[in-house]
Parts: structure tokens; C-alpha cells; sequence
């Protein structure tokens, strides 16, 4: 067996290079992981952490990307994922991929059945599976579906999973993204006994002060480029060091310029509570306050899973979450949108982030989706006035800049920017006082973010309140007046414009229940 | 085995009539598909046309085919609104049986008039179909569940109502499918007055309502058919109008009267379908039920109010059925879902919802009436006629895939 090259790191990603159509995902990243540690990666949303995750599993095969992977001291290729586990990487992503109607002994050996000529040998199964789960220190009988176990019960599956692969490099993505404390804390205590056990592990996380606790290597990335990589055992690397590391860029013209007009408040929810439909003894939203004035544009920043979509969709006509309690005031008067078409009735109006499951009828024609919050605004006695609909349509068109030769062509045939500008149209044309627009410029380019960006400021300007929720920092530094930002749930800074640097946010971004309450 | 043959390559010609056309058409977004449809009837009747001798276009053929597919094509109205809601309706022959049976008791055990019996049997529908409207909408089975359900309940229901045969003896019952129009306006040469009228009327109203249709797309600077193709169109239906007008108004009776409801239940949902709000929410529910949800549509109501249509549609089918048979029986309406489901896939209504056109479903509805009758008059066995049917079925939405694909407009 050579070894000789690097004894000393069980994984060296080289020069590491991943092209997507018209984007860089990934610019010569390098990574360089020591046998038996937990290294962690650290990046904001979109920096490409999952893209060098996904090129080491073989998800992306070699020949799609440039650069090297040295596993073990051999140049490895993958084509798949087979290939990786096959040499001892396993990867668990954020979005667990079980069977729910499975049992966890059958869901641990999925793929890689105990069995002899295509016969299962279930004793065989169940009990390896029962010492595997002794190994993670699950206490569940190895016959229960997966369905009747909790997320963090399933976390450790998985691993149980990663574990009778053999597994040599563990690969976590967001391992405590949708965990409650007590199950982060037994997780991380696992990936520590793992460690001991001499498996090697990647976390990728948000939340620093896991990272601080258990990582001995952090390498953080930006904008797809390897940044630095911290000793963590060393001194002086604090969790502010990450931060600096993680956003330091600056800003430049990408935003255009715009003096608020800011006048009397018009939205504010108070002790706004959420629970998980699921979970219900998990805060999704935790006790939230904001306000919002007239022709102010608010930006609410938090990291994935800090709640900040659940937040605008329970808000919007109860849409998430169950158990939801606090007040909404409009314009200081107290409303009650319990349904989706009390919310647009009380003013209120939501883009969603995902414009294509949840904001749009692909198959439908432009004009139906612009008219499709607000149909009764073109129609008499349930009859739609289609002439008047064409128009309003076209005005939107010309209006917002949507590139289609007709209103009468399918949603889906338009980019994501003029899809983005339908999804605004449809908005404006329902004639809110409050637009909570998420994610607005999520897989746009730059030309079309800044019509985008545009058009929000007319709205503020035309004396409409804006939320805009976005991952990207500079965005929210660069068009709000006023930013919020929400850590697991909880409302955890208020900074205004002036006063906003990337760190300072990120600082509040990544603050744990435990110091808010200090 | 010669229809086998015979058929294979007459499909072809209606088939790559479809091909230049959407091409041509791309930028018409669905029109393309439905002149495509129609193309592939006129085909069809052509072929048949020449297959039969002649015989399938006899007037009084004419008068038996719309006679004989009047259930299929009220079904199908229903069942393609159904279908872009992205539902499925398997209970519909079922009910048709089982208020058939009630509206056969109403006239001739409990003697009631006619008319009492009809709404009875309407209103009877609506409530069935409420009654699986509500397992589906408000609970949230699946539809197919629910329904199939429904296609045991209601079919057991109808052999406990009709025990054995009802017959019927209202005359004017009967007549609702076998009646014809009255002739007041006399003939010309063996020609009747009224149906001409009707379908001269026909044409105006459709003529009128292109033109302004077209006016109104100028007014907005918006893309309209080239116009040698509008002018095709007209000339194209005010033969097509002007063709069947003549035929009917040769045959013993002139208008029937089912096609005249027939026709008026179309227009309406026509209507209902593409100029009114409910009829857009049903096609934003099927679309994109989550986006529907979130622009404040109420999908739960949508869905409910869909199957207490199709409820009252299977009870229309049930009264035709009923006064076409002269009489009730516990067999009735035996796979009728399957045909009117057959005839919205056919008329290029989408699987997965969303997609789907009342217009079209009667196209399909037609296509396979016509398939039916031709194949009867040159005596196929019935067992073959079933097989043909079903792969008339698998190509007609092959094809539409296909086409699509080529198209880029999926995936």
C-alpha cells in the first residue's frame, strides 16, 4: 500500500475548480483533512461548501470538475456515490435521505443488504443492527419505522448507516440545522466518541459555537474559493475570527442608490410564537417582535433554519407552522389574518422563496399568474373581464420590464429573473400595504438583481413597508434601511442601516439561545 | 384482423396533419393541441367515411351518433374539469346507474311528471357528489380512493333500487333523447328550416365571438393568428357547421334535442371554464395547487365544488341514459368513466392537472363516437373494437407526449 506521499492527511483536495453553466461554483479550492480529527467548514449561504462536499462523494463524477482528490494517499475518482462509500466516504445531508416506512434495521443495510442469494436474512440484519445502534447510543428496537421516530433519533440512524459502511470519512451537512439542544448536544458528543474511535469527520455547520467546541481545523470559503484554514486548538481563534473570515468583502455599486422616504408605521407583530407542524414542542419562531413604517425597506437576516421563511408564512394567513400565537397590528389596528385570503384582504402580500413549487403556475400564461392573487380586481359577478385583465398585464410587463414577446406565453419558458418579475407583478397588482418578499433575487443574475432591486424601492417609495429576507448580507446591507436579525427562532438584533456591518450581523446571526438571555 | 390494417395506416394522415401545424402554431401556447384534435376527428371521419361506403355520414347515422355519445360527452365535460383539478372520477357509470334507478321510480312507480323526475335526478347527482366531495376535499383521501369507493356504493345502491328492469313509459321522458326539435318553419326542398337556423345561428355567435376576441388582442398590441390562418379557421368551422347542419336537417327528424342540451351545457362551460373565476381557480389549483393556495385561492372549495358538479353531470348522463334505454337497469352505465376519462386524455388533457379543455374533451369524446359507430357498421367484432379503442387511447396521448417534448415545453 503506498502511503508514503502524505501520511499525515487522510483527504487533500487540490486545486479544485467546478464550472456550472455561466457560474464558478468553485475556484482552485484546497482542502487538506488529518487523519482522525473533526474538521469543520465554514462558509455563508452559496459560498460552495455543498458543491466540494458533493464533488468528494462522487455526486459530481470526476471529469466534471478540474483538481485532484487524494484519499488514503491514492488519487481517487469517482463516479458516483458507490464509489466513495465503496472506499470509505459517507456523506449525510441535511435533508436525511431514510424511508419513513421502514424499519430502521431495514433503512440502516438499504443498499447494502444482509442477505444470502436475494434472500434477506432478517436476524442477521436485526441484530447488527442492534449493535450498530449501540454504537451511537440510539435506544430503539431495531424493528421501529423511521416514521415514528423523531429528527434527531434519525440523525443517529443515519450515522449508524455511515457506520456499517465502514466508514473512514464521515461527511456532516448542517448535521444540527433542525435539532433541538438536547439531540445537538448527544450528536456532537457522538461525533467526539467517533473521533476516539479514529473516524475522521467533516461538519459542515453554521453554528459557531459547535464549531468552536469540537472542531481541531476549521477551513472557511467564500465565494467558492478556499479563504484560510484555523487551527482551532490554537489561541485567539474565536468565533469573531470565523466571522471575519467568512464575510470579509466589500461592497461595490451592485445596489442603486435610494433615499427613503420613511413615514408612520404600518405592520408590527408582537410575541409572535411558532411551532413546528410536526414537532409541536419545538419554537420554529420564538417570541419574534418587529415593526415595519411606510416606505421603509426592512431586511431580516438569518442563517438556514433560523426561521425566517416559517416567520413570513405564519404571519401570511397561517400558511406554516401549528400553535401560533402573538398579535399583528396594521396599521395600529389589530388584525387577525387566519387564511391566506384574510392576510391579502388585511394588505398583506408574500413572495415566497421558491418561486417554481410555491410561487408560480408553470404551465399557466403570464397574465394568469399576474391576476391570480388579485382575480376579483378583473372580474365582475365571478365573470373575468379578460380585456381588462390583457391590460393589466401589459401594464405589468412594460411596467416591471418582463421580457416575453407576449403575455400570453407560459410561465415557464421565462428566466428566473422575469419569473421573479411575474411573481413581484402578481403582488403589486393585489395592492398591498406590506410586501414580504423572500428571497427576491435567489438564482438571478446580476443584471436582473438590480431591476429587481429597483422595483423594491419603487414600492417603498410608492409608501408600501418592505421585508425583504434574504442569505446574502451585502444584499440586505445594500437596500435596507433597517435590518432584523434572527437566530433559531429568536428575534436577536435590530441594526439600522448605518450601523450595519457584515459582522456585526453575523455576530447577531449566530447568537445562541444561552447569550440572548444573559 | 383487417381493421388491424386497416387502421394502422390511416392513423398517420390525421396524426402528421398535427406535426407542421403545433410547429407552425408554436407561439399559440395550447390552441396548437386543440386545432391538431380537431384535425385528427376530420381525419378519422374521413377515413371512416370511406371505410363505411359512405354510410357512417348518413343523416340519420349523424342523428344516432350524437344519440348514442350525448352521455360520453356531458361526462367528459365534468371529468375534464376533474382532471385539470388533478382529480380522477371513477364513480360516474356507477352513479349513473344508481340515479337512473331513482329516476325511473320517480316517474313510473311514484308517477311523477317528467320534469319533477329530471330535477330530482340532477339534484339526486349533486348530492353524490357532494357526498365524495367532501371525503375528498375536507378529509383529504385521495380521489381515486374515494371514488373507486363511490364506483361499489353507488353500484350496489342501484341494485338495491332496481331490483329488476324499470321501464319507462313517458313519452316526453323519452323524447329528451330520441325527440327532434319541432318543425315550424317548414322545409326546403328535404331540407328542415329550424336546423339550418340553428346552425346558421351556430356560426354567427362563434364568428362574433373570434372576431371580437381578435378585435380586443389588436387593441392591445397582442400577437394574433396570422390572417389567412383566422380566415382559415372561419371558413373551416362554417363548413364543418354548415356540413352538419345540412345532414341533420336531412334526417327523419331534423334537430335532435339532445344535441341542442348537449350544446348548450358545451357553451356554458366553455364559459365557465375560461372566462370566469371559478373556472381559473380550477386550473391554478390543478397548475400548482401550493402557489394556488398561497395567492389566497381556496383549493379545498375548488375541489369540493368540482365533484358536486360532476355529480349533477352524471345525473344529466343518468336521465339520458335512462330515456335513451326507455327504461332503468342495474347494469347501466357500465365503464362509462372509462370513456369519458378516455375521451379528456384524448382531447389532450394533461394527467398530472392543469391542463385540459372542455373543448378538446368533446373532440375526444367525438373521436371515439365515431370510432364506435364506423367500426359497427363494418361489422367488427365488438371485442376488437375495445382492443382498437385502446390503442387509439395509448397513441393519441403518446403522440401529444412526444410532440411535446420535441417542443421542449416539458421537463
Amino acid at each position: 500500500m503506498d502511503t508514503t506521499a502524505t501520511p499525515d492527511y487522510i483527504l487533500e483536495m487540490r486545486g479544485i475548480t467546478k464550472r456550472f453553466p455561466g457560474v464558478l461554483a468553485l475556484s482552485d479550492v484546497n482542502l487538506s483533512v488529518r487523519r482522525g480529527e473533526i474538521h469543520a467548514i465554514c462558509g455563508e449561504n452559496g459560498a460552495g461548501k455543498s458543491t466540494l462536499m458533493k464533488v468528494l462523494s462522487g455526486v459530481y463524477p470526476h471529469g466534471s470538475y478540474e483538481g485532484d482528490i487524494v484519499f488514503e494517499g491514492r488519487t481517487a475518482e469517482f463516479r458516483s456515490t458507490r464509489d466513495s462509500e465503496h472506499v470509505g466516504i459517507v456523506i449525510i445531508h441535511q435533508e436525511l435521505a431514510l424511508s419513513p416506512f421502514l424499519s430502521i434495521a431495514e433503512n440502516i443495510f438499504l443498499g447494502n443488504e444482509r442477505a444470502a442469494r436475494g434472500v434477506i436474512d432478517w436476524n442477521h440484519t436485526n441484530s447488527e443492527a442492534a449493535k450498530l445502534l449501540a454504537r451511537v447510543g440510539l435506544d430503539e428496537r431495531p424493528d421501529t419505522k423511521i416514521i415514528d421516530i423523531g429528527v434527531g433519533k434519525q440523525q443517529l440512524v443515519e450515522i449508524a448507516k455511515a457506520l456499517s459502511k465502514e466508514v473512514k470519512l464521515l461527511i456532516l451537512d448542517e448535521p444540527t440545522a433542525a435539532l433541538n439542544d438536547e439531540d445537538s448536544a448527544h450528536l456532537l458528543g457522538l461525533i467526539s466518541g467517533l473521533r476516539e474511535q479514529g473516524i475522521t469527520s467533516i461538519i459542515i455547520s453554521h453554528k459557531l459555537n459547535e464549531i468552536e467546541s469540537i472542531a481541531d481545523t476549521t477551513t472557511i470559503i467564500r465565494d467558492g474559493q478556499t479563504i484560510e484554514t484555523l487551527d482551532m486548538r490554537a489561541d485567539g481563534v474565536t468565533e469573531e475570527r470565523i466571522i471575519r473570515g467568512m464575510v470579509g468583502r466589500s461592497l461595490d455599486n451592485r445596489f442603486p442608490e435610494h433615499t427613503p422616504t420613511i413615514g408612520d408605521e404600518v405592520l408590527r407583530i408582537e410575541d409572535w410564537t411558532v411551532h413546528h407542524p410536526l414537532d409541536q414542542a419545538r419554537k420554529v419562531v420564538d417570541g419574534a417582535s418587529l415593526n415595519v413604517r411606510r416606505g421603509e425597506i426592512v431586511g431580516i437576516a438569518g442563517l438556514m433554519g433560523a426561521g425566517r421563511t416559517e416567520l413570513a408564512m405564519s404571519l401570511f394567513g397561517r400558511s406554516y407552522g401549528s400553535h401560533i400565537s402573538g398579535r399583528v397590528y396594521k396599521d395600529g389596528k389589530e388584525i387577525h389574518p387566519t387564511n391566506v385570503g384574510a392576510a391579502i384582504d388585511a394588505g398583506l402580500a408574500y413572495a415566497t422563496e421558491d418561486r417554481k413549487h410555491y410561487g408560480l403556475n408553470l404551465i399557466a400564461t403570464i397574465r394568469d399568474n399576474i391576476s391570480g392573487a388579485a382575480i376579483h380586481k378583473v372580474s365582475k359577478r365571478g365573470v373575468i373581464d379578460r380585456n381588462e385583465e390583457l391590460k393589466v398585464a401589459e401594464r405589468f410587463r412594460k411596467d416591471l420590464g418582463i421580457r416575453t414577446p407576449t403575455v400570453e406565453a407560459l410561465v415557464g419558458k421565462l428566466s428566473g429573473g422575469n419569473q421573479q418579475k411575474v411573481v413581484l407583478s402578481k403582488w403589486i397588482f393585489s395592492d398591498p400595504d406590506v410586501l414580504i418578499l423572500d428571497e427576491p433575487t435567489r438564482g438571478i443574475d446580476v443584471g436582473a438583481k438590480y431591476e429587481i432591486y429597483t422595483i423594491i424601492n419603487r414600492l417603498a417609495d410608492a409608501g408600501k413597508g418592505v421585508i425583504v429576507i434574504s442569505s446574502e448580507l451585502p444584499e440586505l446591507l445594500g437596500i435596507c434601511d433597517r435590518i432584523y436579525t434572527l437566530s433559531q427562532g429568536r428575534i436577536t438584533g435590530e441594526v439600522a442601516r448605518e450601523e450595519a456591518t457584515q459582522e456585526r450581523l453575523m455576530h447577531y446571526m449566530t447568537m445562541e439561545k444561552d447569550v440572548t438571555r444573559r | 384482423m383487417s381493421t388491424d390494417t386497416n387502421l394502422a395506416p390511416a392513423m398517420p394522415p390525421g396524426e402528421q396533419a398535427r406535426i407542421p401545424l403545433s410547429q407552425r402554431l408554436a407561439g399559440l401556447g395550447g390552441n396548437a393541441r386543440q386545432y391538431g384534435i380537431f384535425a385528427a376527428l376530420v381525419a378519422i371521419v374521413i377515413l371512416f367515411q370511406g371505410l363505411t361506403d359512405g354510410r357512417l355520414l348518413k343523416p340519420d347515422n349523424v342523428v344516432s351518433l350524437f344519440q348514442q355519445n350525448a352521455y360520453v360527452m356531458v361526462l367528459a365535460i365534468g371529468m375534464v374539469m376533474v382532471i385539470v383539478a388533478g382529480h380522477i372520477d371513477l364513480s360516474v357509470g356507477s352513479v349513473v346507474a344508481f340515479v337512473g334507478g331513482v329516476v325511473a321510480v320517480t316517474i313510473t312507480d311514484w308517477g311523477l311528471p317528467w320534469w319533477v323526475a329530471v330535477l330530482i335526478g340532477v339534484a339526486l347527482g349533486a348530492v353524490v357528489g357532494a357526498w365524495q366531495g367532501f371525503w375528498i376535499a375536507y378529509i383529504g383521501i385521495p380521489a381515486f380512493i374515494v371514488t373507486l369507493a363511490g364506483m361499489l356504493i353507488f353500484r350496489g345502491l342501484a341494485l338495491v333500487v332496481v331490483s329488476q328492469t324499470i321501464r319507462v313509459n313517458d313519452d316526453s321522458f323519452n323524447s329528451i333523447v330520441s325527440g327532434s326539435l319541432p318543425n315550424f318553419l317548414g322545409f326546403s326542398g328535404d331540407m328542415d328550416v329550424v336546423t339550418l337556423v340553428i346552425g346558421a345561428l351556430a356560426f354567427a355567435a362563434f364568428a362574433f365571438s373570434q372576431f371580437r376576441a381578435r378585435v380586443q388582442l389588436r387593441k392591445h398590441d397582442l400577437h394574433v393568428e396570422a390572417v389567412g390562418l383566422f380566415v382559415a379557421k372561419l371558413v373551416g368551422i362554417a363548413l364543418a357547421l354548415g356540413f352538419l347542419s345540412v345532414l341533420l336537417s336531412l334526417s327523419a327528424g331534423g334537430m335532435p334535442i339532445i344535441l341542442v342540451i348537449v350544446g348548450v351545457l358545451i357553451v356554458a362551460y366553455t364559459f365557465l371554464m375560461g372566462r370566469t373565476v371559478f373556472g381559473r381557480h380550477i386550473y391554478a389549483v390543478g397548475g400548482n395547487r401550493p402557489a394556488a393556495s398561497l395567492s389566497g385561492v381556496r383549493t379545498k372549495r375548488v375541489d369540493f365544488m368540482i365533484f358536486v358538479n360532476i355529480g349533477a353531470l352524471a345525473g344529466v348522463a343518468a336521465i339520458i341514459t335512462t330515456a335513451r334505454g326507455g327504461a332503468a337497469v342495474a347494469a347501466a352505465g357500465q365503464s362509462f368513466e372509462l370513456d369519458a376519462i378516455a375521451a379528456c386524455f384524448i382531447g389532450g388533457a394533461a394527467v398530472t392537472g392543469g391542463i385540459g379543455r372542455i373543448s378538446g374533451a368533446i373532440v375526444g369524446a367525438l373521436i371515439m363516437g365515431v370510432l364506435n359507430m364506423g367500426l359497427s357498421i363494418m361489422s367488427v367484432d365488438p371485442s376488437w373494437q375495445q382492443a382498437i379503442k385502446g390503442l387509439v387511447l395509448l397513441f393519441a396521448v403518446a403522440f401529444d407526449l412526444i410532440n411535446k417534448r420535441r417542443a421542449g415545453t416539458s421537463g
